[in-house]
């Protein structure tokens, strides 16, 4: 993703001159084509996350349009003041990347993961909240963002995630995109889960459950158009997060329906334990570690579906 | 970008000393009063930065009050936001908005809180501050963004010494010592107070204009009530040497109200009718 990420924040970049793209001393190399074709407007700002999101806001503040790019915690946690005053408070169009988020880095452990990003964010007034599932999502989220005028959040993952939009895709900020049709029960993915949910999907099939696929690039605002379709329409409705359950997508789904009145569906919600992992692993053993499998979603939404026909 | 063809009207006021001086005194008077009418505390850092404000409204800086948003007009944001109530005098008499808004200073539903509101808020407000240590990031952005757009309007930052406790303060520091923007001053308001003690021992502070002449930028020490000093330091830099500027005013916290100077109890204490009145005297204003 963070290939995808720099080709096209160097088009963008080369297409429009208020583009600035700021990085917190990560992307060596990674950006050089940007150096190239925008020269000037590429800055280094050091491992100082707390200036960078300041200079980003000046930059907003003056007609530029800033896009910051660091590993997840460090854009997000480390300086959670700086989003909230100079980017959300002045309601400036800055863009807030974070690379590596959920369990991207798992190896490299806590310090760099990032499953609190999403709950804390979309706490914000004015911010919009992306995490596109590959690099066609992620695409269309970056060029959507920069007509957005205040400030945006998007988790990426690193590199090497498959792609699940094959053929392309349409993208509209606060709306879902439709990846599969189904009658049965409604899975909703956001992130980058969306193959581990597509396969999901297929192991509902041999069970002869038909599984509807909706990937959610934006996290806030809320798509409640679609939520009052399934929700209205299946017995079961599953939401899919590389991120806690508490406060991420799922959160904010089960935030949406406690106000609602007579829905048919239950939300199940997969997400990382409200925990640390201590232990070295693969992002591949964290997600199986916290049920975040093929197998493990199948299973428990088959085991839902059964409970809610009896 | 936008509006490049037209032609900007920020200018300098450019007024005399003496005039400077007369506008200061009545700064402080109005902040008085006003603390005492609406409750509002931080007088002593307010009184510490009137001149500093009066210096660089009045005649450093090129605005134009009828055009809050000209692209080419200097930045000043006031990073130490708890000067707000000093800020809101000194723009409404410089005309970016009634001074008769004023009278509803802290009513519910305002726009005139402690601390200084949006810049969609309020004109001539360029950012809105009162956490610390965000002013000079923001300056930083500002102050690189007139590069990229080929525009020469100079960004002005006001810190307060104790807020150069906050990290953020020297992550800007070190960046504008790397980019070197020239159209960058930071003037610290050094008043020797922070909220709770003496600002060299609450942290250690000092050696203050050494410490930014280390991040790579031009310091300068000058007397912050010399408003001759002032005017003479905010016109000279930015100079075009390259560097960002950093000017240590040594200041009085409550300058002006000799039962107020250097007296701590002035950060967080409201001032009786009576002490008002004294004010008023010692500052030869008229109520």
């Amino acid at each position: 993703m963070r290939n995808a990420f720099a080709d096209e924040i160097t088009k963008l970049g080369s297409a429009d001159p208020r583009v600035v793209l700021l990085s917190g001393d990560i992307g060596n190399k990674l950006f050089d084509k940007f150096k190239q074709n925008a020269e000037g407007r590429f800055f280094n700002c050091g491992v100082a996350e707390a200036n960078m999101m300041g200079v980003a806001a000046g930059m907003a503040l003056s007609g530029m349009r800033p896009v910051i790019y660091t590993i997840t915690p460090f854009t997000t946690t480390r300086c959670f003041e700086q989003i909230r005053v100079d980017a959300c408070y002045h309601n400036v169009p800055v863009i807030i990347v974070g690379t590596g988020s959920g369990m991207s880095y798992a190896e490299l452990g806590p310090t760099h993961h990032s499953c609190e990003d999403l709950a804390i964010l979309r706490t914000l007034p004015n911010m919009t909240v992306l995490a596109p599932a590959d690099e066609v999502e992620l695409r269309l989220c970056l060029r959507a963002a920069l007509k957005i005028n205040g400030p945006v959040y998007m988790r990426i993952g690193k590199k090497g995630e498959p792609i699940v939009h094959k053929n392309g895709a349409a993208l509209e900020i606060g709306h879902s995109i439709n990846v599969r049709a189904g009658g049965d029960v409604c899975l909703i993915s956001t992130g980058t889960m969306l193959p581990v949910v597509m396969k999901a999907a297929d192991m509902l099939a041999e069970r002869n459950i038909a599984a509807r696929v909706e990937s959610f690039p934006t996290v806030k605002p809320l798509d409640q158009e679609i939520l009052q379709e399934v929700f209205s329409r299946y017995p079961v409705i599953a939401s899919i997060e590389e991120h806690s359950r508490i406060g991420g997508l799922g959160s904010s789904i089960a935030e949406w329906l406690a106000a609602q009145d007579n829905m048919k569906g239950r939300l199940v919600t997969f997400g990382t334990d409200d925990e640390f992992m201590h232990e070295v692993g693969s992002q591949d053993y964290a997600r199986r570690k916290y049920g975040l499998t093929a197998e493990n979603i199948s299973q428990k939404v088959f085991a839902a579906l059964d409970k809610s026909a009896r | 970008m936008q509006n490049t063809e037209r032609v900007s009207s920020a200018e300098r006021a450019a007024l005399p000393v003496d005039e400077l001086q007369r506008i200061a005194r009545q700064v402080r008077a109005r902040i008085i009063s006003n603390s005492h009418k609406t409750q509002t505390p931080h007088l002593g850092s307010c009184l510490s930065c009137v001149d500093i404000l009066v210096a660089a409204y009045f005649h450093t800086l090129r605005i134009d009050p009828r055009n809050p948003t000209d692209v080419e007009r200097d930045r000043f944001i006031l990073s130490k936001g708890h000067g707000a109530p000093a800020l809101f005098q000194v723009l409404a008499m410089r005309g970016f908005y009634a001074e008769s808004m004023l009278d509803a200073y802290g009513e519910d539903g305002g726009v005139f809180a402690e601390h200084p509101p949006t810049p969609d808020h309020l004109p001539g407000i360029e950012a809105a501050t009162g956490s610390l240590g965000h002013g000079l990031p923001i300056g930083l952005g500002m102050a690189l963004s007139a590069r990229l757009q080929k525009r020469n309007y100079n960004v002005i930052a006001l810190l307060s010494d104790g807020e150069c406790n906050e990290g953020s303060v020297w992550e800007a520091a070190m960046m504008a010592g790397a980019q070197q923007p020239g159209n960058l001053v930071a003037v610290i308001d050094f008043n020797k107070w922070q909220a709770t003690g003496r600002s060299e021992q609450v942290l250690a502070l000092g050696p203050l204009a050494d410490k930014w002449r280390a991040f790579g930028w031009d310091a300068h020490e000058i007397d912050g009530h010399d408003m001759g000093a002032l005017v003479d330091v905010l016109t000279k830099y930015p100079s075009g040497s390259g560097k960002p500027v950093a000017i240590v005013a040594h200041t009085v916290k409550g300058k002006g109200v000799s039962f107020m100077e250097d007296d701590n109890n002035w950060h967080y204490r409201i001032p009786t009718a009576d002490e008002v009145s004294a004010a008023y005297k010692e500052l030869g204003v008229v109520a």
